[in-house]
């Protein structure tokens, strides 16, 4: 009997988690995916309409804008978070002696809320109150900075504050990455003769695949759900020059009531999100097994 | 000058230059806080405050504006304290016994179960907004710190029990395969044997956590109004208000106020707070 009991004891200690993982997020997902073939406004309602709400959302000009933003600020958020978190590693493992000091200074903008940063950056970039008025107050009269009420270049600030907040962490990824570089290699390649950035062009940056692997995961994962910062630096404005596909889905599903083409819009982000780390999930669950 | 030490001196340069652009946001939001609002207009971002004054710290927690109450961000403070506190042990407990069962206790699918739990760790959340929402009301949690207790813990156990399981794989099973040959149970075991030498990842697990849920802001805003939001939503609230003279020294200290309990506890346990990160992003 007591053996019986130690049998299922694992399982029965698993259920209560497994259990609220089923309901809060697979069954919500199915859910949110009913949902977005319905016609629910403010409400939930359970009359189908097939693909009309999907057709209805390609069709929000909206829609077209937070896609459009998406993909300036990804590539842009990722190359950039990269080339300085890969620069400063690389700097930083020249054995520098304050190395403890600048680490810690690199990677404080991770412990910090979005909104808190976003807060910070919204001001420091008002043309009125923040950089471009300083300018001016040490005499250099000409200089504008004013992307952040410009629409064309508002969504560039949100790069650039994105960049501050997580490219210290991609630097923390790959100064460990470079830590964990086969010695022995470098050695050899330095007696062949070969120089300061031909051993890094060669030898060490092709063994950080890993750390650039998942340097890029993350920062995609970021990326496609970024909506504090954007909420708290420009509020997806001026006018709706900085929507990405997570304040869409808010403001139509909170705001403007349009409940149905909130779930069709939050559908395709899992579509996206899911199509990059499903592949990923896949291979590290069958290398563990 | 050799060329070594000049190379030496341009990466010292750059490394220094980068350190003032990380501390930039930092160093105005403390500097602005100290002002009054007369420096303010009258000086520019970057200056140095002419005369320290502790008035807007003290306009920030007593009295500042959230929407229609003017009683300071003090009540959201509490409200994020109230959350984050229960929500951080509730989802790291069932975290290590999960990591425990995947690890030391394996059963025919527990990869699938693995793999269910990894998926549910890089969902976007803007997927589960409208259920969640309509399943507090249902249970009469809406706009309620308890409800947005069990929505971060939900969605915290996909991460906890990643920590968990990574950590007890690298733990020999000979030590687990020899007490059950003596004739410990599966408790004992987990408080005897595996718990005492989990130390460093209840830390990484307790910190990101702690991180992840005092910071957030999509589920306080969409799940909570007025009076029962956490820190984040005030902060907005204040910082996105037009109504009034904008009080940007008010501003930035209720932000600090914001980002202090994460502050502190990177600065005291930043070793764990970058594992974390690193655990969450590098070994999935």
């Amino acid at each position: 009997m007591k053996k019986r009991i130690q049998n299922i004891l694992p399982l029965l200690v698993l259920s209560p988690t497994m259990v609220i993982i089923l309901v809060f997020v697979y069954a919500f997902i199915v859910w949110t995916a009913i949902l977005s073939f319905t016609n629910s406004t403010i409400l939930p309602r359970y009359s189908f309409v097939g693909w009309t709400q999907y057709i209805k959302l390609w069709s929000i000009p909206n829609w077209y804008t937070a896609i459009k933003n998406l993909f300036i600020f990804t590539p842009l958020y990722i190359s950039i978070s990269v080339v300085i978190g890969l620069s400063l590693a690389i700097f930083l493992d020249q054995k520098i002696r304050i190395e403890g000091v600048i680490r810690p200074i690199y990677l404080y903008p991770m412990a910090l809320s979005f909104i808190v940063s976003g807060t910070a950056w919204k001001w420091f970039l008002n043309p009125g109150t923040g950089l471009e008025n300083a300018m001016h107050n040490f005499g250099w009269e000409s200089f504008t900075f004013d992307w952040i009420i410009n629409s064309d270049k508002a969504i560039y600030t949100v790069v650039i504050a994105a960049v501050w907040q997580s490219s210290g962490f991609v630097m923390a990824i790959f100064l460990s990455g470079l830590r964990g570089v086969n010695d022995e290699v470098v050695k050899s390649a330095k007696i062949d003769g070969a120089g300061f950035f031909n051993v890094y062009r060669y030898v060490i940056i092709p063994q950080l695949k890993p750390a650039f692997a998942s340097a890029v995961i993350i920062l995609l994962h970021l990326a496609i759900k970024s909506y504090d910062l954007v909420i708290a630096l420009t509020n997806a404005g001026p006018g709706n020059s900085t929507e990405m596909p997570a304040t869409f889905m808010y403001s139509y599903t909170f705001a403007r009531s349009q409940m149905a083409i909130g779930s069709a819009s939050a559908v395709v982000m899992l579509l996206t999100i899911a199509s990059i780390f499903v592949p990923y999930i896949y291979s590290e669950v069958k290398n563990s097994a | 000058m050799s060329s070594n030490k000049f190379w030496r001196s341009l990466i010292y340069i750059t490394l220094l230059v980068f350190a003032a652009f990380y501390l930039l946001p930092i160093y105005v939001m403390l500097t602005t806080s100290f002002k009054s609002v007369d420096e303010i207009r009258t000086g520019h971002i970057l200056s140095w405050p002419n005369v320290f004054t502790t008035d807007a710290w003290g306009k920030a927690w007593f009295d500042a504006c959230i929407g229609i109450s003017c009683e300071g961000i003090n009540k959201y403070f509490w409200n994020s304290v109230k959350m984050v506190i229960p929500a951080v042990l509730l989802s790291t407990l069932p975290g290590a016994f999960n990591g425990y069962v995947l690890t030391k206790w394996r059963f025919p699918g527990h990869n699938i179960v693995f793999g269910l739990l990894l998926f549910s760790c890089f969902i976007p959340f803007q997927i589960v907004l409208i259920p969640t929402a309509t399943v507090l009301g249902k249970l009469g949690i809406a706009d309620s710190t308890l409800g947005l207790i069990l929505v971060h813990m939900a969605y915290g156990l996909g991460f906890t029990t990643l920590f968990f399981r990574n950590f007890y794989q690298a733990f020999p099973d000979e030590l687990v395969r020899a007490a059950r040959i003596d004739g410990a149970g599966f408790f004992t075991i987990f408080w005897r044997i595996m718990l005492p030498s989990s130390g460093p990842i209840i830390a990484i697990s307790v910190i990101w956590q702690f991180t992840n849920i005092w910071n957030d802001f999509l589920f306080g805003a969409s799940f909570t109004s007025g009076a029962n939001s956490p820190i984040t939503v005030a902060l907005n609230n204040l910082a996105n208000s037009s109504t009034g003279a904008k009080e940007y020294n008010v501003d930035m200290a209720a932000a600090i106020y914001a980002a202090l309990p994460t502050l502190v506890a990177y600065v005291f346990a930043g070793k764990y707070f970058i594992k974390g990160l690193l655990a969450g992003s590098v070994k999935g």
